[in-house]
């Protein structure tokens, strides 16, 4: 990472007697695309505002190139935020809204002209500058707010969840262009975004939270690909989870249970012993579906089958009722396959693609997974 | 159209209703008053032909002029005060919790409950040389001897204050719950302090209820014309006093006529402005 930007350290909060934020610490590094990733409740926006000066925390502090800024109110913060419904000024022009912040610094006119003229353009909106926000659209304004806040030259930009009054095209559109802004102008950003597929095309690092607690910080395959826990595992993209049992340890290698196959898998990074129960996890892209006379896999049969287009989605329930999501990519030795329903298949993957976890104490198990740890101690 | 009376007839009682209540109660007399301002004095039948416009002149008469200068000058301190209390007041109540809110509007109606002609009366005991605020004042010994406040000029702008003031807070909390937290949030983070902030986004984000608040206390605060009766003694007329005196006493209908033309159309002004102000913040906007 670069040198750090904006560092967060033991933050809480509480409102109302509710912990929002628990000792909290994080160092975001200057010119990176961090996304703050969670459910909603999790502290993400509550934590984005504290960067903005709108809350200050009850605890910890937030220091910004070695300036510790913790009380300082909004106004004085070199930070500008977008915001959720871009709370554009509804009085004024475009123009006079991007203008504003450069009228508050009582910048000359001509520069605030030049500025507010440069920065319109940046976003495809110089014909625009004499309407008000109510006769643009719902991406105009999204540009607009995101002129008016990166007009000022800000050391970093904070986006709270700034695509998502938009529709999905739009939305698609946006997210690259707020990719080529960053790069453009070399600014930090902090993304809140409750919807993980964004966050894991747009960002450079991934925080995600939950409870007020970082469950996880990494970069987007860091966190898809080995995900720390099972709340990120489950939070972001698709995941089977399957019930495992450590039958040997043996260096870098251990065999375990799994659906009744003994499989030799990569030791992971924690503790293991035998007899210990894991969560062997699989992505659904990583799932071989193999035809019913194969000997290797767990028997099932299809369930459900969604064409996507440039996968086919399938759903499949093993004997024992559990159900299993496998993605495949058409190839083009057989660009026309496809499944019935009731069709008999196997289930399969190929060793060393699963990812392990340990089974957590505090993770409630669905119904399922108490089913599978019963049949697995047995 | 009678196919659509036949496919929906409630909403054509409905709108029936609407029109016929607007043409016979509302366009019908305004009509016969602005006939009766062109029409001649007639100390028998009240108002009869010819048709001209010396009632309109007479307003011109400089001891009408007089009159109608210090009725503005009462409403308008009185539309000023209520604004300076309403303001805040209406800022508070929308910053306040919701039960709280809904408790403190509920006692901003109660009083509504009471004829506004009894309540006058009620604050001229109070007024009064020997009235309540003077006994008090005098037991505290603030003052010495009795202040004389009733039948002055401030005793009908307290008076009119005391009967308008919900008439501003109303329409002013309306516009202050519409005022959205981020917009503000968003002028202090652009570099905006507070007094900035209220200059540059409140002020003009309220102003629409400002104007309806004016409207709304103005235009009364020059026609009740008991207030003055009651509180004011004989100097202190409003132009309500001057229409009402013209009807009952004077019998110059035409003359009194003109006059309520004249309030009229400056409600009518000020409408018009409210309208620009709103148009001015866009549909979505205020």
């Amino acid at each position: 990472m670069t040198k750090a930007l904006l560092t967060l350290s033991g933050i809480s909060k509480q409102f109302d007697g509710k912990t929002i934020l628990n000792e909290l610490s994080l160092t975001i590094g200057d010119g990176e695309f961090i996304t703050l990733l969670g459910p909603s409740g999790c502290g993400k926006t509550t934590l984005l505002r504290m960067m903005a000066g709108f809350e200050h925390p009850d605890r910890g502090s937030v220091t910004l190139s070695g300036t510790d800024i913790t009380q300082t109110p909004p106004e004085r913060r070199p930070l500008n935020t977008v915001f959720q419904n871009y709370a554009l000024f509804p009085h004024m022009s475009v123009f006079d809204n991007v203008a504003y912040g450069l009228k508050m610094e009582k910048r000359p006119k001509t520069e605030i002209r030049e500025r507010v003229e440069e920065a319109l353009a940046m976003v495809q909106l110089e014909d625009f500058s004499g309407r008000k926000p109510h006769q643009l659209s719902g991406g105009q304004q999204q540009r607009v707010a995101i002129a008016r806040a990166v007009v000022k030259r800000p050391k970093m930009l904070l986006l709270d969840e700034p695509l998502s009054a938009l529709d999905y095209k739009l939305r698609r559109t946006m997210q690259v262009e707020l990719k080529r802004l960053q790069r453009e102008l070399g600014i930090t950003f902090v993304f809140v975004t409750h919807d993980q597929e964004e966050a894991l095309s747009m960002s450079d690092r991934i925080v995600v939270l939950k409870d007020g607690y970082i469950q996880q910080l990494g970069t987007p395959r860091e966190v898809y690909e080995r995900p720390a826990n099972v709340f990120t595992a489950r939070f972001i993209g698709q995941t089977n989870f399957f019930p495992g049992r450590v039958t040997r340890v043996d260096g870098k290698r251990i065999s375990v249970d799994v659906l009744g196959l003994n499989r030799e898998l990569n030791t992971p990074s924690f503790r293991v012993s035998v007899n210990q129960l894991l969560h062997v996890l699989l992505r659904p892209e990583d799932i071989r579906v193999l035809a019913p006379e194969d000997t290797e896999g767990v028997p099932g049969k299809i369930i459900e089958r969604n064409y996507k287009g440039s996968t086919l989605d399938s759903v499949i329930e093993l004997e024992d009722g559990r159900e299993v999501m496998a993605s495949e990519f058409f190839d083009e030795d057989d660009p026309a396959f496809d499944y019935s329903l009731g069709e008999r298949v196997r289930v399969s993957w190929v060793d060393g693609w699963e990812w392990l976890l340990a089974e957590e104490s505090d993770e409630p198990l669905t119904d399922e997974e108490e089913l599978a740890a019963d049949v697995a101690e047995h | 159209m009678l196919q659509s009376i036949k496919q929906q007839p409630f909403r054509a009682a409905v709108l029936m209703l609407v029109w016929g209540w607007l043409l016979f109660l509302v366009l019908a007399p305004n009509m016969l008053v602005v006939g009766a301002s062109v029409m001649t004095r007639d100390p028998s039948t009240f108002i009869s032909l010819p048709l001209n416009l010396d009632a309109y002149r007479q307003l011109f008469n400089p001891l009408y002029l007089d009159v109608f200068l210090h009725s503005l000058y009462m409403a308008a301190m009185t539309t000023l005060v209520c604004l300076l209390i309403g303001y805040p007041f209406a800022w508070a109540l929308s910053h306040v919790g919701k039960r709280r809110q809904t408790l403190l509007i509920f006692l901003l109606i109660v009083p509504f409950w009471t004829n506004s002609l009894v309540r006058t009366y009620a604050l001229k005991l109070i007024l009064a040389t020997n009235g309540l605020l003077n006994s008090a004042l005098m037991s505290l010994g603030v003052i010495d001897e009795p202040a004389r406040l009733l039948y002055t000029e401030g005793a009908v702008i307290i008076g009119l204050v005391y009967l308008l003031l919900p008439f501003m807070i109303l329409p002013l909390y309306s516009v202050f719950e519409d005022l959205r937290q981020d917009v503000l949030l968003a002028s202090h983070d652009l570099g905006a302090g507070r007094l900035a902030t209220f200059k540059n986004v409140i002020v003009p984000l309220t102003l629409p209820g400002v104007l309806a608040g004016v409207m709304l206390v103005l235009l009364p605060a020059m026609g009740l014309f008991f207030v003055p009766d009651i509180l004011g003694g004989s100097r202190n007329l409003l132009v309500g006093n001057v229409i009402k005196n013209q009807f009952l006493d004077a019998r110059n209908w035409p003359f009194g006529a003109a006059a309520s033309i004249v309030l009229t159309l400056t409600m009518a002004l000020l409408i018009f402005a409210h309208r620009l102000s709103k148009r001015h913040l866009g549909e979505e906007g205020a």
